[in-house]
């Protein structure tokens, strides 16, 4: 039996670090264009992408805001390439509790990439005029999701497990509450 | 609210170790727009002329420009103003990178220093949190080396720091303040940051920087985007290549330095080596510097990749801006690789690129010619190359002969004596210029050599063609598009001039033609002093993205203050007449502005007379360079005629100077 397919667009940015020179202007408008009402402030701590520029080990990584993290990882990989060591942070799209990136300066609160909703084209994008950043859309084809009642389970089973039926079911309650 | 600036400045007593956050008059920035023009302000305001450079009365101005931290493209200019100790003179150095927006966005405007420091210390400025931290450690310690000691050491990867090296430490009068890949080198300002004992200004900002007119705002910043990207694609034709593009590309990107190596004096600015440039050298010098360059870097919000992370085998990796790409090679006659190679060390131990060269050159013809004995020079090893080490480390460490080359070749010859001043023979105002020897007096570059108070040539030219094209054709082609003429009689003026015959120099452009062409280039580049605006995208190249007809707008949408051309035009006149007023006070008269003896073969002294003359007059100034009390009037600095008044510059009557009260040494040496 065939699920049903659907098509959705994914959007990417592509990033290229032996293109980008650090110049940041990616930071400044999208700080620029976030800001309320738009454009009437510029601060690229409040940014959606941050380049991490450490010019004399030539690191230069771009990386846009991806999901909030509550918990930071437990332990974290090294990646060589090229000879050059980068912390598994470098390349993370997180606002996780052991970093400062992609969170409002003022309140903590977690930022993250919108594509520049409304906008044809990324800004970020746009204002790299090297191209160490370029727009990509692709149409995919997607299985519709169908709930899959046997992984449900087994994950229900191994918090079970570690905290006891009760405690599970509380939450669940608690939980369903919430979102009604 | 205060707009593109914050309106607060950080003031820091360094002897008594008291910080204080004071708030701005906006008035002042509506008369003197920001950057250097404030910085002149407070320096006039508080800065006696009796005050040395190494006096703790002496400030030390770290300046953001008026849109530094606004999306305007390039826009990222600290302007470092003090008393200079090798001119006496006010000294206005500029950097590029990243530390005036980042000091923008931790809610300040400038950073003005004034005191010493008994210890040696440096400046931490996170936000509303500044703090005075001790820095003995990192005494000795490279520039470079110093920042990268202090990020760790902070936890804070994402700081800047503007720091000295050995050579400020040392008060060395050419000592630079590094930054990244730019540093502030002209007039000996590290030194004077050494002086107050203040390693590094460290400063990181998580704070909005506020625009008045967002949406027009917006349009402005993406015009000048979309017309960069226009210049890129076409590039000027019929000029050499380095003056095609926008930035400064001949630094790190492009190969051909066919120019620089046949137009520039080798050696003690001297030689001029007229075939030095050929295939052999061409592909050697391309396979060094792309061997050497890790990747071309760019200062904050700005496309341009005027600098380059250069990593040569075995040293440390640094990043290479300006000319010093050719600056140690040429004066010690080696090739790119030494050059690349003692950069390292002189931007570790911070000095100016322009400068050292000359003065370690100036040092060995001293040795060759007698005037100095070797003695001077012991141990001194026998090859050129390892002799400009042998000196550059003798520099910066005060070391013996050192400690008197230390003070420039202006000073080092009135000290050495023995017809020695004959060897500092391109200096300006005390400062070694740009190594240029031409043969037909320019009375374009004669004005702006001689009035120019900046220091440095490639600070004061721009917009309008070094040489004339050669046809007709080229010359309707180039002007057709000529948008950033404040006036179209400059277009007449280049669609006349010739190579040779009447309309070519000395003659041509004319004495009224010239005051217009170098007060036009002066204006557009104290414009960009003010607002923190890169020159390699305004005032320096041919037909840049930024002019006088544009530049009012962003103002006013930036920064929330009504401008218009005249306007600017006025408020840049107010700030650059207030920067001679500072040095009529320390001094400074005709006498002293004219160009070394021998920058040209073929000279006209009544020409350049009548050339003085004329631009004094088209200046406001009277005929000693003196702002006269009309002008003063006019530009509302009545407060700087009363104290020229005070002091007998100006008489009560009229504009004549009551006495010549300059010192009687000249400040120019030919
Ligand atoms: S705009 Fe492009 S080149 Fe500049 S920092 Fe961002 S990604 Fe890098
Ligand atoms: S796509 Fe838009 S929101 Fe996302 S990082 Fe780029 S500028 Fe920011
Ligand atoms: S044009 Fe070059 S020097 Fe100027 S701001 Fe851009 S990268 Fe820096």
């Amino acid at each position: 039996m065939t699920s049903p397919k659907k098509t959705k667009t994914i959007k990417t940015i592509k990033i290229d670090i032996d293109k980008c020179n650090g110049c940041r202007a990616c930071e400044v408008i999208c700080s620029s264009f976030h800001a309320m009402p738009k454009y009437s402030s510029n601060n690229p701590a409040r940014s959606r992408i941050r380049v991490t520029r450490e010019p004399i080990r030539d690191v230069y990584v771009p990386v846009y805001a991806g999901e909030y993290a509550a918990a930071e990882c437990a332990g974290r990989d090294k990646y060589t390439i090229d000879g050059k060591e980068y912390d598994e942070c470098v390349f993370c799209r997180a606002a996780c509790p052991s970093r400062d990136e992609f969170k409002e300066p003022d309140s903590g609160l977690p930022l993250k990439c919108d594509m520049c909703e409304g906008e044809d084209e990324p800004l970020c994008v746009k204002w790299c005029m090297v191209d160490a950043l370029t727009y990509e859309e692709r149409e995919v084809e997607i299985d519709e999701e169908e709930p899959n009642p046997e992984e449900i389970e087994t994950g229900l089973q191994s918090l079970v497990d570690k905290h006891g039926l009760d405690k599970v079911a509380d939450m669940v309650a608690q939980l369903a509450k919430e979102k009604k | 609210m205060r707009y593109a600036e914050t309106g607060f400045n950080l003031e820091i007593d360094l002897t008594r170790g008291n910080i204080e956050k004071v708030a701005t008059d906006p008035k002042d920035t509506e008369l003197y727009l920001g950057g250097l023009g404030t910085n002149t302000k407070l320096i006039w305001d508080r800065v006696a002329p009796e005050v040395e450079a190494f006096s703790p009365d002496n400030l030390l101005i770290f300046g953001t420009g008026l849109l530094c931290g606004t999306p305007a493209t390039g826009c990222n200019r600290t302007i470092v103003s003090t008393i200079s100790p090798q001119t006496k003179l006010m000294a206005f150095s500029m950097m590029g990178g990243f530390w005036a927006p980042e000091l923008k966005y931790a809610g300040y405007d400038k950073v003005v220093l004034r005191g010493k420091s008994p210890d040696l210390v440096y400046l931490w400025i996170k936000d509303d949190k500044v703090e005075i931290r001790d820095a003995s450690h990192l005494r000795g310690k490279g520039a470079v080396e110093t920042a990268e000691l202090i990020k760790a050491e902070l936890k804070e990867p994402k700081a800047q720091v503007a720091a000295i090296g050995m050579a400020g430490e040392n008060r060395v009068f050419y000592a630079s303040i590094e930054q990244g890949r730019s540093s502030a080198s002209r007039g000996g300002i590290g030194a004077v940051m050494g002086d107050k004992g203040v390693k590094a200004i460290v400063v990181r900002g998580t704070k909005d920087l506020n625009i008045a007119e967002p949406a027009k705002y917006m349009e402005l910043c993406h015009e000048v985007l979309a017309y960069i990207k226009h210049r890129e694609g076409n590039p000027i034709p019929g000029v050499m290549p380095i003056l095609a593009g926008l930035g400064s590309p001949q630094e790190m990107k492009v190969h051909d330095e066919k120019w620089h190596t046949e137009n520039f004096m080798w050696g003690n600015s001297r030689t001029r080596r007229k075939d030095f440039w050929n295939e052999e050298i061409e592909k050697e010098w391309t396979e060094t510097l792309d061997k050497a360059r890790t990747r071309l870097v760019s200062c904050f919000n700005c496309p341009m990749e005027c600098g380059a992370t250069i990593s040569m085998p075995g040293l440390p990796t640094y990043m290479m801006k300006c000319f010093t790409k050719l600056t140690y090679t040429m004066g010690a006659f080696s090739d790119l690789d030494f050059g690349l190679r003692i950069a390292q060390k002189a931007t570790e131990y911070g000095v100016d690129g322009f400068s050292t060269p000359q003065v370690m050159a100036f040092a060995l013809e001293l040795l060759e010619n007698d005037i100095l004995p070797a003695s001077d020079f012991p141990d001194m090893p026998e090859d050129t190359e390892g002799r400009f080490y042998y000196l550059l480390d003798k520099i910066v460490r005060r070391e013996g002969i050192g400690d008197i080359l230390a003070n420039g070749t202006y000073w080092a010859a009135k000290e050495i004596g023995n017809g020695a001043e004959a060897y500092a023979h391109n200096n300006i105002k005390k400062t070694e210029q740009l190594p240029l020897k031409l043969s037909m007096l320019n009375p374009v570059y004669f004005l702006m050599y001689a009035t120019g108070e900046k220091m440095n040539i490639t600070q004061i030219e721009g917009q309008f063609p070094q040489a004339p094209f050669a046809t007709m054709e080229e010359r309707e082609a180039f002007v057709s598009d000529w948008v950033q003429v404040p006036d179209e009689k400059f277009k007449q003026y280049l669609l006349d001039w010739e190579f040779r015959g009447e309309n070519s120099n000395p003659y041509y452009p004319t004495i009224e033609m010239s005051c217009n062409i170098v007060d036009w280039q002066e204006t557009m580049h104290y414009i960009d002093d003010a607002l923190g605006q890169c020159a390699g995208l305004s005032s320096f190249p041919l037909k840049p993205p930024y002019h006088i007809h544009n530049y009012p707008q962003f103002i006013s949408a930036g920064a929330g203050i009504e401008m218009n051309e005249e306007q600017l035009k006025k408020a840049a006149k107010r700030y650059r007449t207030l920067v001679r007023a500072v040095n009529t006070n320390r001094g400074m008269r005709r006498k002293d502005e004219k160009p070394p003896e021998n920058h040209w073969k073929k000279r006209f002294p009544e020409l350049e007379e009548q050339l003085l003359d004329g631009y004094y007059k088209f200046k406001g100034w009277n005929a000693d360079g003196i702002p006269t009390k009309e002008s003063l009037h006019d530009l509302g600095l009545d407060y700087v005629c009363a104290d020229f008044i005070a002091r007998g510059i100006l008489t009560e009557g009229d504009d004549l100077p009551a006495e010549d009260v300059s010192s009687n040494e000249t400040l120019v040496e030919g």
